[in-house]
């Protein structure tokens, strides 16, 4: 097995996890991160597939502003909570 | 009971993704020849990479409208946050401020970039106005920038710029030909002045979805 065969295999079997772990995780913080680390590895996945300009559009637009929106989505869901708490 | 909705969701997805493989293993190979017929006709688009080819001359129509939508999208956001509800900045940590004023001004250099080098490699209007944005959602958390509820005049009118130039463009050479056939001749510099364009409401949109989402009414 040579090498490039090896990494595409290890990201399949990452990008499969982080998405399985995304969506069952109790925790949203925890599960907005994997989203994030999702979209990352989702950009290197389109990069290994030879298309440069989804992979920049996936991390930027894909990871980087969804995963804000989400981590800010996170914080305004505990801000309401905590005084019910 | 429970967990019946989610192993409902967890079913249906899977039966989607088996009706997927089956499309994909179903398909014709190479019923069309897309790249073939694009390569064909780069020289006319007046860029040379085929993506930016295909995204703003042969498939303009898509673009256009992604960015009206895009645009809606912000109406409703803005129409769920309160009326002058801007909350003032708050001071974040000293050394993150000194790093978002490090750097916002490369962040802003780096969407020239790219939408620079759209023409002739993977870049273009979207991915730099991403890093706009994601300089103004930086400067926001850094405390340097206050939450817009209410987008003044100025503000407005970047972020409907993208679209009007678009569509001027579009009427524009409506007397040439159909809706979004350049003339070969002036293609390149009309799909640059479309991007420069696109890039500024695109930051302004994708930052303002992030900052006019502090304060949303209950």
């Amino acid at each position: 097995m040579n090498a490039a065969l090896a990494f595409d295999l290890l990201l399949i079997a990452a990008l499969v996890w982080s998405a399985a772990r995304a969506l069952t995780v109790a925790d949203l913080f925890r599960g907005v991160v994997l989203f994030i680390v999702f979209g990352l590895l989702m950009a290197l996945a389109w990069a290994r597939l030879g298309a440069p300009d989804i992979a920049l559009a996936e991390a930027a637009i894909g990871a980087g502003l969804t995963g804000a929106l989400l981590l800010d989505a996170v914080g305004h869901l505990r801000a309401k909570r905590a005084p019910d708490a | 009971m429970k967990h019946a909705l989610p192993a409902l969701i967890v079913a249906l997805a899977a039966l989607l993704g088996v009706a997927l493989a089956a499309a994909l293993l179903d398909l014709p190979p190479h019923a069309v020849r897309l790249p073939g017929d694009v390569a064909a006709n780069l020289a006319a688009s007046g860029v040379a990479h085929p993506i930016t080819a295909v995204l703003l001359n042969f498939r303009g129509y898509d673009t256009l409208l992604e960015i009206a939508v895009l645009l809606l999208a912000l109406f409703g956001v803005l129409a769920l946050v309160k009326p002058h509800a801007a909350t003032p900045a708050v001071p974040a940590h000293p050394l993150l401020q000194t790093l978002a004023k490090l750097l916002a001004p490369l962040m802003v250099l780096v969407a020239g970039y790219l939408l620079w080098v759209g023409a002739i490699a993977p870049g273009g209007a979207f991915q730099a106005g991403a890093v706009l944005a994601a300089a103004g959602v930086l400067l926001r958390l850094a405390g340097l920038l206050p939450a817009w509820a209410a987008p003044g005049l100025l503000l407005r009118a970047g972020l409907a710029l993208g679209l009007l130039v678009f569509v001027a463009v579009a009427v524009a050479v409506l007397g040439h030909a159909t809706l979004l056939t350049y003339p070969p001749a002036l293609a390149g510099g009309l799909i640059l002045l479309i991007e420069a364009a696109l890039t500024l409401s695109i930051g302004l949109t994708l930052a303002a979805l992030y900052l006019a989402s502090t304060e949303v009414r209950p």
